[in-house]
């Protein structure tokens, strides 16, 4: 039997219906198409797909089952190591990870195993997530600084060992980086919701409004827990360091995507916190917070959303998925585009971005060849709204905070492959530790970070 | 939730509440500031302590009601709750022996004012405050803050209580006197702005508290970004003190206003002028 060389397709929301509403892009898989889809995997010995996840699931096995039928035994499979299926199914790097490694790929497209995550997170968010026996408690407590990708899945995973967990959260709601600011049309926030849920059914129970570091110190959460993790992630947002970048219509891509996220500006004036979008809008970066920020502009009402990037789109950060989801809306690409300055009315409103072109020269330490300026190419474009999307770095509250914490260069916390720190009994991973990367990869680090714990405290007794 | 025990209402859009929040009361100190969100679909408003009670796990605040968020908290009572209240957030004022330190409060940033003139006070320098409102009817926490100080001054923009005109003339008057070690300076952009103004000319240390637009208030969105000599600092984190001196007050008054129109629109609809 010949296999197909092509995944089966997700249907989507057509571009031009999308680009007027908040609602998720692709749709899914229905049943059929994924147990056609699953049937095309070859149920390799060597399972390739499972050296590229972080969060070590058996793929081969979980999509076995959905060939089956057996979606229940599906979830299972996949939910003995992630605990948050329904976020990974949707925004993981699935291409440079499962995918990336796929026998199939050498007869044309991966088994597509992103989405048939997706649709047995869905299936089983649906029918009502099956929460596994309470195990024996340990008596040990465990505090989790952040609820993010990291914090959850560390907090998933201890509470299953039988640990009691607190998570201790700054903002209002739970999510981290998956509430504030990976939009609705990607990530639903009810998704993350009911994967939230199924954490807080585990035992684990979270604490808003508190800023470990300000309401609660880490020295005290140390006297008081028997080990800490801190996974507050990569929230400083960079700059471009450029004149007039304090002007009104200038955000940074944390501030313009919280505001319409998390405090969901879109709904203005039914929600309070409002957004100002404007007619023209030009976005600095090119990696998927980028793409999030012009897609949103243009659901926000935006007539025109730029992309400006100083390198070409061979060297995009962002997956091709969201780069082609972007480019079926509309947004415009303006490459090799390097901003100068800014420049605003009299009462300092945004008005307009002077830049200059660029060309590609030698290749960086990143291996990337480096973008050069174009002597006398200046030019300038009208624009209402800048974001400014290029990075985030670690949040500096707590690594600021703790005395005898070794802190890298770039204000990330030091932590070894499995979240130890320098403080014995003091975890990190995610973002904090390793600078702004991807949710599976801090999702991966909360899971090491719990295993370590868990061996630390038992090694204690 | 986090519950109003306590509520006054100071002048005609001034309130003071106290409310019930134990872990911010234990860690707070002059100068910073919490975060609050009324309900599912408020924002998030930032608001200087004015003042805590560690036995009683309360933290005080006074605000204006001045948009759509303070005037829907002004109508709250004493027993309703606020879904979220956070902090204490900001860098705290620098307490120290500065000798003779002149504090000056415009508007409600006296509520402000008075923690940490009750800090300065306990720490031994000699503290003159100065009280600055339009009118008589607007000023607040007199008996408070002259209590906790060494000398007391009032000023009104229409002379209907104390000295007639701005705390800048009171404060001139007294730099001509005596040597004056530090000003702190809490009000209007404009008052924090002249005052500076002046005290640069003495070359005398100044610190204004910046209230800027915030939406996380922990150094998240930068939001509440001001030039301060020529850097940019978020006040959230950075401040939400700052040397007065350095502080580009021209931006800071635009982005104040960069929500002013969706403001006016928030507050129409729902009712509330």
């Amino acid at each position: 039997m010949s296999v197909r060389k092509t995944k089966h397709e997700m249907p989507e929301q057509p571009p031009k219906e999308r680009i007027k509403n908040f609602k998720e892009v692709p749709y899914g898989y229905s049943k059929e198409v994924a147990i056609e889809e699953a049937k095309r995997c070859l149920q390799c010995k060597n399972k390739p797909c499972m050296k590229g996840c972080p969060v070590e699931i058996d793929i081969p096995r979980f999509i076995a089952c959905i060939a089956q039928g057996d979606f229940d035994k599906a979830a299972e499979v996949i939910k003995a190591k992630n605990n948050l299926p329904a976020v990974s199914g949707r925004v993981c790097p699935y291409e440079e990870q499962c995918e990336g490694q796929c026998t199939l790929k050498k007869l044309g497209e991966p088994v597509g195993v992103g989405r048939l995550e997706r649709f047995i997170a869905d299936y089983e968010q649906k029918k009502g997530a099956k929460i596994p026996k309470p195990p024996k408690s340990l008596g040990k407590k465990v505090a989790v600084v952040g609820a993010g990708p990291a914090g959850l899945t560390c907090a998933g995973d201890l509470a299953k060992m039988g640990y009691s967990i607190t998570v201790f959260e700054a903002l209002h709601a739970p999510g981290g980086v998956l509430m504030y600011g990976i939009p609705e049309f990607r990530l639903p926030k009810k998704i993350v919701e009911a994967e939230v849920d199924y954490i807080k059914k585990l035992g684990v129970t979270i604490n808003y409004d508190v800023v470990i570091g300000k309401t609660i110190a880490v020295d005290e959460l140390m006297k008081e827990y028997d080990a800490v993790f801190i996974g507050t992630g990569a929230g400083l947002p960079n700059w471009l360091n450029i004149p007039g970048e304090n002007l009104d219509g200038v955000y940074s891509a944390n501030e313009f995507l919280t505001r319409v996220n998390m405090m969901k500006a879109y709904n203005f004036p039914k929600f309070d916190t409002p957004v100002k979008i404007g007619k023209i809008v030009a976005t600095f970066g090119a990696g998927n917070v980028a793409m999030d920020c012009a897609r949103t502009a243009l659901r926000l009402g935006a007539d025109k959303s730029y992309i400006l990037y100083r390198r070409t789109e061979a060297e995009m950060p962002a997956r091709i998925e969201e780069i082609h989801h972007a480019k079926e809306e509309g947004v415009i690409f303006k490459l090799l585009t390097n901003p100068l300055r800014f420049y605003g009315d009299k009462d300092g409103h945004l008005t307009e971005v002077e830049y200059i072109k660029m060309q590609l020269g030698e290749p960086d330490e990143s291996g990337r060849r480096r973008p050069v300026p174009i002597p006398d190419s200046e030019e300038k474009m009208k624009i209402d709204t800048a974001l400014v999307a290029i990075g985030q770095s670690p949040n500096p509250l707590i690594p600021h905070t703790v005395k005898g914490l070794q802190v890298g260069k770039h204000g990330n916390i030091i932590a070894d492959e499995d979240g130890r720190t320098s403080i014995p009994g003091l975890f990190a991973g995610g973002d904090i530790a390793t600078g702004a990367a991807t949710v599976i990869l801090a999702m991966g680090a909360g899971k090491k970070a719990a295993r370590a714990i868990d061996q630390y405290i038992k090694s204690k007794k | 939730m986090y519950e109003i025990l306590e509520k006054k209402v100071l002048s005609d859009t001034v309130k003071l509440m106290k409310i019930k929040a134990p872990l911010v009361a234990k860690k707070a100190q002059p100068g910073q500031f919490i975060i609050l969100r009324i309900d599912e679909k408020g924002e998030r408003v930032p608001l200087t302590i004015a003042d805590f009670d560690r036995n009683k796990g309360t933290v005080t605040i006074i605000f204006l009601e001045v948009g759509k968020t303070t005037k829907q908290l002004g109508k709250l009572n004493v027993g309703d709750s606020i879904e979220n209240f956070v902090g204490p957030l900001g860098m705290p004022s620098e307490i120290k022996k500065y000798g003779t330190v002149v504090c000056i409060g415009g508007g409600v940033g006296i509520a402000c004012l008075y923690p940490i003139v009750k800090a300065l006070h306990e720490m031994g320098n000699h503290v003159i405050s100065i009280l600055g409102a339009k009118t008589e009817k607007l000023l607040l926490l007199e008996k408070e803050i002259s209590s906790q100080s060494d000398e007391f001054y009032i000023t009104t923009d229409d002379g209907s209580k104390g000295q007639k005109g701005f705390v800048s003339d009171a404060l001139k008057q007294i730099i001509e006197k005596k040597k004056v070690d530090m000003v702190m300076a809490i009000g209007p952009i404009i008052m924090m702005k002249v005052v500076s103004d002046l005290t640069r000319k003495y070359n005398i240390k100044t610190l204004v508290s910046l209230n800027p637009i915030m939406v996380d208030g922990t150094g998240m969105c930068g939001g509440c970004r001001v030039s301060v000599d020529g850097k940019t600092k978020f006040a959230c984190v950075d401040g939400p003190e700052f040397d007065g001196h350095k502080v580009d007050y021209e931006n800071l008054m635009l982005r104040n206003r960069r929500f002013v129109h969706e403001e006016g629109d928030a507050c129409r609809l729902a009712g509330v002028q």
